[in-house]
């Protein structure tokens, strides 16, 4: 009787641990699987050099981890299954080992070599990436991280945008790489695209750098990753990548001030005369605002509110009318306009192509 | 050496008046009713911290959820930090040194008992101050509103122009003043232990945990100083306009994570260390065998004591260091994984050749071992630069710490709480209920800890109160979830058994567990002045000494 119950404990703890064993494995099936797991932000499916070393290297850890793993683990069964006490045990002590010099030594000498390895890979990775020197192709982008938000200067072409950053493919037999300068307005954020590079910080008063070579054409997503505030989820990110001449071209457009039709003339009035305008700037007009969105070209993008909202009539007008209904704790007040001047201006700023 | 007690009438004590009784408790400088104190009230607020997690899992249990507000979110994981890490974890330990250091070492109590009651009182009352913000946080803007700059509140955050209101200023008095307690008592553990142990006991036939309580303290007055000294500066700040962290004033974000995670890595070894103090006294009771490679198991402490001090920065990887320190503080926490491996080796080597005995505190013990060396391979993980680039601050992270927090240092804390409760209670618990408490558990734990890692893996980051669907996180999400209730249940056979057992558990032996160190040998509960003479010890293991005359430990050591 107490033999049975002895060996189901023991069986109970080593089953339980190669579940949770399988559990990690699977774990990492999945992210590895990137067909399996189509995730968008899967840092197992690397799209630019700076997070393919990465890659590189997280791969040879967790080898190096498993193999460690799996030798302390068989240890430590081994030891709990052979060593348990037996149902005829006898009530005496085992004999006392105090330790081994020997023994000490060889678990001390293996990790430290152990660790001098991983240590070299490691180095040469932070170098690589860190130190890497800027070819003169590169293209220069400014990322600013405002609560709850991004902006995007590219001072050699005059544009100024928001949230969704526009570059152009890299094709690694002639490099453009973009080198992105990282500044913060407010608090700290993090600039994270899982798939082309490991998060840098925005720190106020501080200037950080990354850079990224996206190998494929596409949308990359990502978010904020420091906690910056009330709406610290929903600062979301998106890379445009696109190829040289849809870049060209997206840059040519972004470039022009606002073009401003006659049919909306009264939610320019709106717009130019309520308090849009202390956040807001529309080039060419008088709406110079700095501490919001750059609105120039507004219905270039794809979404509003940092990503918050696809950019539709419907969710436009609402986030004009209550912020708080998309994004809870935005910055962005709640203009308390009527419905005809809430249609107004919804209308003049779905001109702002 | 001595198991004699002068016996009280039990049935006087039981007819004195509670309000003598609770007079008792409320004024005694006795270390061991403080250091019951210090664990009930870290019970408490366990439970506490407890909920507010359980409020976070619930919110993320499906994508866009809308159980609490964003507000309300920041403002649990900001307590729920702050909560665990100084209102639990730390008085927890101090609880336990308490309670055991003197008994362990021989003595009558603690160095400086008055020193004591006063360090237990102030840092029960910044629990109360942290907590008073959710009355009182917004001052006379209006209603309260705990703290939402997150537990390590980085700045400029925590600047006026960001946190409006008092809820900061609650947060930075209440780990002020709970820190002024934390020093006090370290250096009453310090003392304690260099200054009164009993006759025969030299530095080197102290009980581990002797030795590792020591290293705690060294590092509570070292790592808790920093943290005291910047609250003080953000309280400059905030009040007299001072500029240390005040970006718009042209201070400086970066320095208040240097400020803080110099303390708070240390803290880090601040916890673990007890943890292993307790794992390196149960493991070999429950092996039947003396800790293999007693003085390594020395020196590997004091190693990871001074180690500790170097790694901070592996914290700030992504801030934008230089090369040369991103490679500097990689080194540096790859180095810790030496003798914490070493350790693990040991704790192996004890249970190498013994006759091991599941009893409850020896289960715990294993996963203890078990989850304590998944945290440190993840830990290697996150020490390599490039690899926390991605990791860092994503639920990869938050997993990992949660494997050292929950995984070794809680599963160890309940070792000792099976381990210890006949001792402090004079009665035993229920093995059953034990058991079923640790199989939750340890359910429980894997479910949400285990499938923690994979949405950190696929880009999530934590800290956020809501996630878009379509990235792959939802059902990792559930699962974690879903676990959270399984450690709920834990948790809730665990206080039954404490409090059923107090008052009907069978009343045990003064040492139920055959076990060799000096709190063994006298009664259970032990008398006020725990032992009627002092002790005097030949070896590290006195009672064996008295129990095997014919092969005593001392011809060996």
């Amino acid at each position: 009787m107490r033999r049975t119950r002895h060996r189901a404990l023991v069986q109970g703890i080593a089953g339980l641990f190669a579940v949770s064993l399988a559990f990690l494995l699977l774990a990492t099936s999945q992210c590895f699987g990137a067909p399996a797991n189509p995730s968008p932000t899967n840092i197992f499916r690397p799209s630019s050099t700076p997070a393919d070393e990465v890659f590189h290297i997280s791969i040879f850890v967790l080898i190096i981890a498993a193999l460690i793993f799996a030798v302390v683990f068989c240890l430590l069964v081994y030891s709990l299954v052979k060593f348990r006490r037996g149902p005829d045990d006898d009530g005496r002590e085992p004999p006392p080992v105090y330790g081994s010099n020997q023994v000490e030594l060889a678990w001390t000498v293996l990790p430290i070599l152990i660790v001098l390895v991983l240590f070299l890979a490691t180095a040469r990775v932070i170098h690589s990436v860190e130190d890497a020197a800027k070819p003169p192709a590169a293209v220069a982008v400014i990322a600013i991280g405002h609560q709850f938000w991004w902006e995007f200067r590219y001072p050699s072409v005059g544009i100024v945008t928001a949230n969704e950053l526009h570059v152009p493919v890299s094709d690694p037999a002639h490099p453009t790489p973009t080198y992105i300068e990282l500044r913060s307005a407010d608090t700290d954020h993090s600039f994270w695209i899982p798939r082309l590079a490991g998060k840098t910080d925005l720190i106020p008063n501080r200037t950080n750098s990354m850079w990224i070579d996206p190998h494929e054409v596409g949308i990359y997503v990502g978010q904020c990753a420091q906690y910056c505030g009330t709406q610290h989820a929903k600062m979301l990110l998106r890379v445009y990548v696109d190829t040289k001449e849809q870049f060209d071209r997206w840059a040519r457009e972004e470039a022009q001030p606002a073009r401003v039709g006659d049919t909306v003339n009264q939610g320019r009035r709106v717009f130019e005369t309520t308090a849009c305008i202390n956040c807001h700037a529309v080039s060419g007009t008088v709406a110079d605002g700095r501490f919001g969105p750059d609105l120039t070209h507004l219905m270039s993008r794809d979404t509003i509110a940092s990503g918050a909202a696809s950019n539709t009539h419907e969710n436009l007008r609402l986030w004009i009318h209550d912020p708080e209904a998309i994004k809870p704790g935005s910055l962005m007040p709640a203009m308390q306009l009527s419905d005809q001047d809430l249609d107004a201006v919804t209308a003049y700023l779905e001109t702002l192509r | 050496m001595s198991s004699d007690s002068i016996a009280l009438n039990p049935a006087l004590e039981s007819t004195r008046p509670i309000g003598d009784r609770l007079h008792d408790w409320v004024t005694t400088v006795d270390h061991k009713k403080l250091g019951i104190l210090y664990i009930l009230y870290a019970l408490v607020f366990l439970v506490i911290g407890g909920i507010e997690a359980t409020i976070m899992r619930i919110q993320l249990i499906v994508p866009h959820n809308h159980f609490v507000s964003p507000q309300v979110f920041n403002e649990m994981f900001t307590m729920h930090g702050t909560t665990m890490i100084f209102f639990v974890a730390m008085p927890i330990m101090f609880g336990f040194a308490n309670y055991l250091l003197p008994l362990m070492i021989g003595a009558r109590d603690m160095a400086f008992p008055r020193l004591n009651a006063w360090s237990f009182w102030l840092a029960a009352f910044g629990g109360l101050l942290l907590y008073f913000s959710f009355i009182g946080g917004n001052g006379l803007y209006g209603a309260g509103g705990a703290p939402d700059v997150g537990w390590f509140a980085y700045a400029p955050l925590t600047a006026r122009v960001f946190s409006i209101g008092h809820s900061t200023d609650f947060w930075t008095l209440g780990l002020l003043v709970s820190g002024i307690g934390s020093i006090g008592t370290a250096a009453n553990i310090a003392a304690t232990v260099l200054c009164l142990r009993c006759p025969g006991m030299t530095l080197g036939k102290m009980p581990l945990l002797a030795w590792m309580n020591l290293v705690m303290a060294a590092l509570v007055l070292l790592a808790i100083s920093p943290l005291t000294a910047a609250q003080i500066m953000l309280s400059l700040d905030r009040y007299l306009g001072a500029h240390f962290f005040d970006t718009q004033a042209g201070g400086s974000a970066v320095i208040w994570m240097h400020f803080f995670w110099i303390f708070g890595h240390p803290e880090v070894y601040v916890l673990v260390i007890p943890a292993f103090a307790f794992a390196s006294e149960i493991i070999p009771v429950f092996s039947r065998k003396p800790i293999f490679g007693y003085p390594v198991m020395v020196a590997a402490t004091v190693a990871i004591g001074f180690v500790s001090f170097t790694v901070w920065a592996h914290h700030m990887f992504t801030v934008g260091m230089s090369s040369y320190a991103n490679s500097f503080f990689t080194i540096s926490t790859m180095i810790v994984g030496v003798p914490t491996g070493i350790k693990i080796f040991n704790w192996i080597g004890t249970m190498w050749g013994g006759k091991i005995e599941f009893k409850t505190p020896m289960l715990f013990c294993i996963g203890f071992l078990f989850q304590f060396l998944i945290a440190g391979l993840t830990g290697i993980m996150l020490a390599v630069a490039p690899f926390d680039w991605q990791l860092g601050n994503s639920y990869f992270v938050v997993a990992h710490f949660h494997y050292v927090i929950v995984g070794a240092i809680l599963f160890a804390l309940f070792a000792a709480f099976y381990y210890w409760f006949p001792k402090m209670s004079g009665r035993m618990y229920n093995e059953r209920l034990g058991k079923w408490h640790f199989w939750l558990f340890l359910i429980g734990f894997h479910l949400t800890f285990d499938f923690m890692h994979i949405p950190g893996l696929l880009g999530m980051p934590r800290r956020i109160y809501t996630y878009e669907p379509g990235r792959g996180w939802d059902i990792w999400n559930l699962i974690i979830t879903v676990g959270v209730f399984f450690q709920a249940a834990g948790i809730l056979l665990f206080v039954c058994n404490l409090l059923w057992s107090r008052i009907k558990g069978p009343v045990c032996t003064s040492d139920p567990w055959d076990a060799w160190t000096l709190e063994w040998s006298t009664s259970s509960p032990p008398p006020e002045y725990n032992f009627a003479a002092i002790p005097v010890v030949r070896s590290r293991r006195p009672l064996w000494d008295i129990k095997h005359p014919e092969d005593p430990d001392w011809k060996y050591e």
